[in-house]
């Protein structure tokens, strides 16, 4: 990587682009990106980098093989994976054994090694290409497709792929309101969770009175199971920091805040690097490009609350003050950080606005549907085969993202529901199937579109014991300053639990949702507000798996523990012992021939002793009355 | 506000506004000498109208231009009767807390009784900092695991004790001294029967601080 010598002018800036987009044009050389997001680095794409490094060594090819590390690739089921250029062969689930193969045969021989491609769970078929894989056929990656193509440490590999061309139009061509026209234009909503039109959110800030402003950049992504931001900020995070600039020529801000979670550790070092390589090339801080423009980036880490994702808990976080939401009037585009004018947006929502400047708001508007343009990543994860961040156009129905590009539920087992929206969503059933994916649709079938996570579950999966996960996340992260809020997940919390231990009687559910709406109504800031969707989502389309707890203290899903009975069907038992030596807690009686016997009092539930006979001569009864004993 | 065309001063909030004009707004955790906190979210109002009327603490939210209140619709009275259940369900021995259940008409509690004897409203945090400039409490955790105490709970050097905490709190000032309710609510004042009518002229206890001898919920029946 060569050293990042500062640049002086606008002009010189052009040319560094322009040089490095060339050189990239003409690569002669054969590259092996390798995706190394922390997902892949947890499958273990650092050992295969350090084999793939020693095989290029091993055959004296580093002159003419160059691998390139970047960020998540999106397809984390296939992990860890390299696409090989020029030809684009995408290889799968590596180890660091099939890297000498790689070189020799498919480098050196220019084979394909068929054991390493892709292939498809259902009809079996190979793909060979990246672009052949189903499960990228149905997506537009506008914001994730860079990641396969830089360093995300490399600021000369953004220039490469015309990064900061955007700021440079933003900087000569177009006027601060110009900007904020563009932005509205294009119909970018928030991809927070919420939804705002970002334009005019930008207009209010632009409008506040004041000479300070801010610019905050929300990378806090506490939804379970969502981590799109984190892939963006780990694999391009010049794209967003470009965005914020962009953002702070159009409102007037000179100074911005990046606030990252704490549990991202890679997230948090590829944005420090990418702002101390900016700092060095002289495109951020004072008078940057001889503009006269002054911006600058501060990093603030979360630490540890859910919480502060809502915009006003994470300005108290960054001011030092305890995580806690305040009333609104007055938001934060009037009274934000330190009381000035903020205008806080999500990672996703900072990526895309250097694709919409430079493409222009037409461009950006003709994908989508009226209501929500563009395109909005999810992250498919749950009870489905090809796990992964998707991004797919606005309109596009769950059917699609579930089958055509999720490629349906393993072991062929059915459908139930799909999550969206993180805790503040809600479960959609099979029903809504061909529901088209925007922000008023989702709301409007009881979820929301949330920051982007999309739980997949099949048969297998209790809804009561999903709502009880819910609401036991949010009566841990709610803040707890309002009753409604702390006391109301506590007590739909204890309800739901009675509930799932059989426990739950008459009334109960009128109850759920008495406190439910009483949560939604009264609670103060968007945590509270939302808790009550998990419950109010499960409670709409599978209430009758409710009512067979209550009533019948049945668990259809056979998932709640305190409603299984294990029993040993006394014709199948051979009495050969397996079970009794599975068992960790001695709950099993018999003696060798003879029929066993489980201790119900004993008993924990773990299901080992179904495990391991081999007669099927154990049953897990999901009791369908109240037994008499 | 309830259809009065009402005018505010610059600063004043809806519940300032309000008790200007005489409207009877419950509040817990508000005192005028404190800054507003809004936990107990007794002071919910309605504003807005149509789809997107929504409920928010009077004492918090800013009179603004143009803004339309509602004090006591079916939404605002269930939210509170919901607010009031819940704070009786932590704190079932405050007087002032079951005062407020007669009033609003709560005559159930359903849930498992915790008594924590605190509902969180923040007033002796607020007191102790503002206007006793102690800071000696304060809340610590998040969510179910909220608590009010000294910094990792030991002994405050700062608190000079004087008191104003134990003062302020409504959890635990007015201990109800009336009958012994066998279930967690009482409701006694509710069918309240003053008997101190029978022997003078008027009422000796102008029933806001009724029930403190307990005489008249206790000897009609």
């Amino acid at each position: 990587m060569k050293r990042m010598k500062k640049i002086k002018t606008i002009a010189e800036l052009k040319q560094i682009i322009e040089e490095q987009t060339l050189s990239r044009k003409n690569e002669t050389a054969k590259v092996i990106t390798v995706s190394s997001g922390t997902c892949g680095q947890a499958r273990g794409s650092l050992k295969v980098i350090e084999a793939l490094k020693k095989a290029i060594k091993a055959e004296g090819l580093e002159e003419k093989v160059k691998l390139r590390i970047t960020g998540c690739h999106g397809f984390c089921e296939a992990e860890p994976n390299v696409i090989i250029y020029p030809d684009r062969i995408f290889y799968q689930k590596l180890t660091p054994a099939d890297a000498r193969a790689i070189i020799k045969e498919t480098i050196q021989g220019g084979k394909i090694i068929e054991k390493l491609l892709y292939k498809d769970p259902q009809t079996g078929q190979k793909a060979v290409k990246e672009d052949e894989i189903p499960f990228y056929k149905k997506q537009k990656r506008i914001v994730l497709g860079d990641n396969v193509f830089v360093d995300p440490t490399s600021l000369l590999e953004y220039f490469s792929v015309g990064g900061f061309r955007s700021l440079i139009k933003a900087m000569v061509e177009l006027t601060p309101d110009e900007i904020i026209q563009t932005v509205k234009e294009s119909g970018l909503r928030g991809r927070g969770g919420a939804g705002f039109p970002t334009g005019v959110k930008w207009e209010a800030t632009r409008r506040s009175h004041g000479d300070i402003k801010y610019v905050i950049c929300n990378g806090d992504e506490g939804d379970p199971g969502a981590y799109m931001d984190r892939s963006v900020l780990e694999g391009n995070p010049f794209r967003v920091i470009e965005g914020m600039m962009i953002g702070g020529l159009a409102i007037g801000a000179r100074e911005s805040y990046i606030y990252v979670r704490d549990e991202y550790p890679l997230a948090v070092r590829h944005v420090t690097l990418a702002i101390d390589q900016l700092h060095k090339a002289g495109l951020l801080g004072k008078n940057i490009l001889q503009t006269g423009i002054d911006f600058d980036i501060h990093i603030a880490k979360g630490a540890g609350a859910f919480v502060c994702g809502e915009e006003t808990a994470l300005i108290a976080s960054i001011e030092g003050r305890v995580g806690e939401p305040r009333q609104r009037p007055p938001f934060p585009s009037i009274k934000g950080l330190w009381k000035k004018p903020t205008c806080i947006n999500n990672v996703e929502t900072w990526a895309n606005i250097p694709l919409i400047i430079k493409n222009g708001a037409d461009w950006f508007a003709r994908t989508g549907t009226n209501g929500s343009k563009g395109t909005k990543i999810f992250s498919l994860v749950g009870k489905i085969n090809n796990t992964g961040l998707v991004e797919v156009p606005m309109g596009i129905t769950l059917k699609e993202i579930i089958y055509d590009i999720g490629g349906g539920i393993p072991e062929d087992k059915e459908f139930k529901a799909v999550q969206t929206g993180g805790p503040s969503g809600g479960c959609l059933p099979a029903s809504l199937l061909d529901l088209p994916i925007d922000y008023e649709s989702l709301t409007g079938a009881g979820s929301i579109m949330g920051s982007g996570g999309m739980i997949v579950m099949d048969e297998k999966t209790c809804m009561v014991d999903v709502a009880m996960y819910f609401l036991n996340f949010l009566r841990d992260e709610s803040c707890g300053k309002c009753i409604s809020c702390r006391e109301g997940t506590q007590r739909m919390w204890e309800i739901v639990k009675d509930i799932s231990e059989g426990k739950g009687k008459k009334g109960d559910l009128e109850l759920l949702e008495e406190l439910a709406l009483a949560t939604k109504e009264a609670s103060m800031c968007g945590l509270g507000q939302t808790a009550a969707n998990p419950v109010l989502s499960t409670l709409k389309y599978f209430r009758d798996e409710f009512e067979a707890h209550i009533f019948e203290k049945r668990c259809p899903a056979g998932v709640c523990k305190s409603l299984i009975r294990y029993v040993v069907i006394a014709e199948k038992c051979t009495g050969c012992q397996s079970c009794k030596k599975a068992c960790p807690n001695q709950a099993i009686q018999g003696t060798l021939k003879d029929i066993h016997l489980i201790d119900q009092s004993k008993c924990i539930k773990c299901g080992a002793c179904l495990e391991a006979c081999q007669f099927e001569a154990i049953e897990a009864q999901r009791e369908v009355a109240i037994l008499v004993e | 506000m309830n259809g009065i065309e009402v005018k505010a001063e610059e600063g004043w909030t809806v519940l300032d506004t309000a008790k200007f004009y005489g409207l009877e707004i419950p509040t817990l955790c508000h005192h005028e000498g404190l800054t507003p906190y809004g936990a107990c979210r007794l002071c919910l109002v309605e504003i807005g109208e149509g789809e997107k009327a929504k409920l928010v603490s009077s004492c918090t939210y800013p009179a603004e231009q143009g803004l339309v209140i509602h004090t006591d619709t079916k939404r605002v009275i269930q939210a509170r009767r919901m607010m009031i259940e819940l704070m009786l369900s932590v704190a079932p021995y405050s007087k002032v807390i079951q005062d407020l259940a007669s009033k609003f008409g709560v005559t159930r509690m359903r849930f498992k009784i915790r008594n924590e004897e605190c509902i969180l409203c923040g007033l002796c945090v607020r007191m102790c900092e503002e206007q006793m400039d102690g800071k000696a409490i304060g809340f610590q955790n998040r969510g179910y695991k909220r608590k009010i105490s000294t910094p990792f709970d030991i002994r405050s050097e700062e608190c000079r004790l004087c008191g104003g905490c134990i003062y302020i709190c409504p959890a635990c000032q007015l201990r109800c001294q009336g009958p012994q309710a066998e279930t967690a609510i009482c409701n006694a004042c509710l069918t309240m029967d003053p008997t101190c009518l029978d022997y003078y002229d008027e009422l000796q206890c102008w029933m806001y601080d009724a029930g403190r001898c307990g005489t008249c919920v206790r000897e009609r029946k």
